[in-house]
């Protein structure tokens, strides 16, 4: 890069930091540290265009996110963290595809985008979380150039002994203005949420959508859903057009004071069943603050998968064929508890207890049972199993007794041992583990699926402790 | 004459009255049966009926788990076609044991719902083809709540199952007047020896249950020893009491006892 007078690096990466290059430094100086190093011409028009390629790119993580230029992305993480298994999971798992992408980056989450920006840059963690409301007191102690502002600026605060954002807060606002302008108080409020911040999203290329612009505002609910219902009508037919059904929709509300609010739905199965979308979309709308109305409105087909017509068929007596689709039923629970607490069992071919189910989403191909039915299985699996007092003889007798959350049952009937090996193949520590499950049945005909670490005989299977493992 | 005139006017009277109760329009009138005569007979209908709301609890330390209820439950939905949505607060079911009462995992949904059991319960009741939906409340169950699930279930034919469990439901909770067509009680009965004519031999026997019917819309209460549910979901009346009515004031003392030691 030419800064107008000779040539300076605009950026270096970790290898080139750890050198002791900085951005800034003059490239004939940094030449002469290190003789090989490698140079390549700064492109902001192309760092730019791929920002706004990431910034596309993550938007499976959440339906609005914004390139925040030079080097930086905004992910509106509203109501998707869930979705990701909580927020620091999301971040990690952010953080973990853009480092295989070869991009180190560092995450941070808080109620403002401002203080997102600051911590992302100045926490001394990469991933930074801050939990709701403390935003103010997490950017207090940062540098004031956490706050987005031109380097005179911070330059004439260090003058004055302004260091912290927190002393920035507890001055009186007038005197600043003056001084400095309106964009160092803007900036502030932004950073502690006094003044919203509306993000501007990207659009992913190619997909299918459709805007409503409105004469009038809109305020009230039947009104929006008026307008989801023309939106999703007329998105339908350009999905059947191109033979494309919804996966994932994303409807964008723009309201009068430029601030933009996103609903994400989701389907288990590609559809363009108007009716079951606008009904989707509808019931998000409740998570929608309209504030003094919404300007426009932005349906995007983010996801969308091919959907060929089907032949329908009907049997003769008028009623569909036996198939019942489950897909509207399955969207609709999945939106309102999140797509992982709906789910189908598949049967694992093992027979360790813990590993005998495995879920699997709805839908899904399922095969048939295959465990035995003639082996007896609990009901309730208590997971993880329960340490319980027994008494028995050894090696191979039920318990007689045995005292779970301090009430003792005396056992009048028993079928066991069923030993169940460990799982040597898939781990170690499983090589020799034994355990002896006893179906027991206590004196007022509870019933009760016990085991017992180990053979009873060879200490290396197990150390005879007893567990409560299920309820029949 | 008189006599015949009078019945079948009481006959007209009750159809009517089961018009009003939203029982009379086609699906409404199907019945899952026990195939237990003894049980038929003694269930308005003829057994668990369709596009309606039942209540299952457990008894004693079992109200807790639900256990019995539980298998109670995919038993009877065993013996129907089509899927099956269950919904609990915490998954804790094993699906190895209802495949052995012959509910096969396949047609199973399961959802965990947290404290929204009755909304997703709801949902799936309005769902067109499905068999049955099972939820598993902890709570109180309103009078309000349960109306609305039996009017869904109505609307769709699908049997509903309301198998209530939780810690801290007490007696009183669970006689609260909910809209449910029927009121089941499971307790669990110590079982006989497995081979009866080698008392000693070690070993468990099909389970043994005391089933009451606590209440029923249009029918009397009624209880009876059954052994549980067996491979395809079918309950059964022990041979050795078949023809003994259930002892019920033995049993009131035990429950005390129960009670007692699940306070301690």
């Amino acid at each position: 890069m030419h800064d107008g007078r000779r040539q300076v690096l605009a950026a270096a990466n970790r290898a080139a930091l750890a050198l002791g290059l900085r951005p800034g430094m003059a490239l004939a100086h940094a030449q002469a540290m290190v003789p090989d190093l490698q140079v390549a011409e700064a492109d902001p028009e192309g760092d730019a265009d791929a920002l706004v390629d990431l910034a596309a790119w993550c938007l499976r993580w959440s339906p609005l996110t914004a390139p925040a230029a030079p080097e930086g992305l905004w992910i509106d993480a509203t109501g998707c963290t869930h979705l990701h298994g909580g927020e620091e999971a999301m971040l990690a798992a952010i953080l973990g595809r853009l480092e295989r992408a070869g991009i180190n980056a560092r995450a941070a989450l808080a109620d403002t985008p401002g203080a997102a920006w600051a911590l992302a840059r100045y926490s001394a963690r990469p991933i930074t979380i801050v939990p709701p409301d403390a935003h103010a007191d997490a950017v207090a102690l940062l540098p004031v150039s956490a706050l987005r502002l031109e380097d005179d600026t911070v330059q004439a605060l260090r003058r004055l002994g302004i260091d912290l954002v927190g002393q920035l807060v507890s001055m009186p606002r007038a005197p600043l203005a003056r001084r400095f302008g309106s964009e160092l108080l803007r900036r502030l409020d932004q950073a502690l949420g006094r003044e919203a911040e509306p993000l501007t999203p990207v659009v992913p290329p190619e997909a299918v959508q459709q805007h409503l612009a409105f004469p009038e505002p809109l305020l009230t609910a039947t009104a929006l859903e008026i307008a989801i219902e023309r939106l999703v009508a007329t998105v339908c037919p350009l999905l059947e057009q191109v033979g494309l059904g919804a996966r994932r929709l994303d409807l964008v509300f723009e309201r009068v004071d430029d601030a933009v609010q996103v609903v994400r739905a989701g389907t288990a199965r590609p559809t363009r069943h108007a009716a079951h979308l606008a009904r989707l979309l509808r019931e998000r709308l409740e998570g929608v603050d309209p504030g003094f109305g919404v300007a426009s409105m932005r349906l995007v087909v983010t996801l969308a998968e091919p959907l060929m017509p089907t032949q329908a068929t009907a049997a003769l007596d008028g009623k569909e064929n036996g198939e019942v689709d489950l897909a509207p039923l399955v969207d609709r629970l999945a939106s309102r508890f999140g797509e992982s607490r709906v789910f189908s069992l598949l049967p694992v071919e093992s027979d360790v207890p813990e590993r005998a189910v495995r879920p699997a989403p709805p839908l899904a191909p399922l095969t048939a049972a295959i465990w035995r039915k003639d082996w007896r299985r609990p009901v309730r699996l208590l997971t993880p199993p329960q340490p319980v007092e027994a008494l028995s003889a050894l090696p191979d007798h039920p318990p007689a007794i045995f005292t779970w959350r301090r009430i003792r049952h005396r056992v009048r009937r028993a079928d066991g041992p069923e030993r169940i090996a460990g799982e040597w193949w898939r781990r170690d520590g499983e090589v020799a583990a034994v355990r002896d499950y006893w179906a027991v049945e206590d004196e007022d005909g509870h019933r009760f699926w016990l085991f017992r670490r180990g053979d009873g005989a060879d200490p290396a299977t197990g150390d005879l402790s007893w567990f409560l493992h299920g309820l029949f | 004459m008189a006599a015949t005139g009078k019945a079948a006017r009481l006959e007209e009277l009750r159809e009517q009255v089961a018009r009003l109760e939203g029982h009379g329009a086609g699906h409404a009138r199907a019945v899952i049966p026990f195939g237990v005569p003894a049980l038929d007979a003694g269930v308005p209908g003829g057994g668990i009926a369709m596009g309606a709301l039942h209540e299952v609890a457990g008894a004693g330390p079992d109200v807790e788990h639900a256990s019995a209820a539980a298998l109670l439950a995919a038993g009877i939905l065993a013996r129907t076609t089509g899927p099956v949505l269950w919904a609990s607060e915490h998954f804790d079911l094993f699906a190895p044991a209802l495949a052995a009462v012959g509910l096969e995992p396949a047609r199973v949904l399961h959802v965990e719902a947290g404290r929204d059991v009755l909304l997703a319960m709801e949902e799936g009741l309005r769902h067109p083809g499905l068999a049955g939906v099972v939820g598993e409340i902890s709570g109180r169950l309103h009078l309000t709540a349960s109306r609305r699930l039996q009017l869904a279930a109505e609307s769709s034919g699908a049997v509903a199952f309301a198998l209530r469990r939780g810690r801290r439901l007490g007696e009183a909770l669970l006689q609260e007047p909910t809209a449910a067509v029927t009121r089941w009680r499971v307790t669990c009965l110590p079982s006989p020896p497995p081979l009866p004519h080698a008392p000693e031999t070690p070993g468990l026997g099909r389970a043994r249950w005391l089933l009451e019917l606590v209440r029923c819309r249009g029918g009397e209460p009624g209880s009876w020893i059954v052994e549980a549910c067996d491979a395809q979901g079918h309950l059964a009346l022990p041979a050795d009491l078949a023809h003994r009515p259930a002892a019920a004031p033995q049993r009131r003392g035990r429950e005390v006892q129960h009670l007692r030691r699940a306070a301690s």
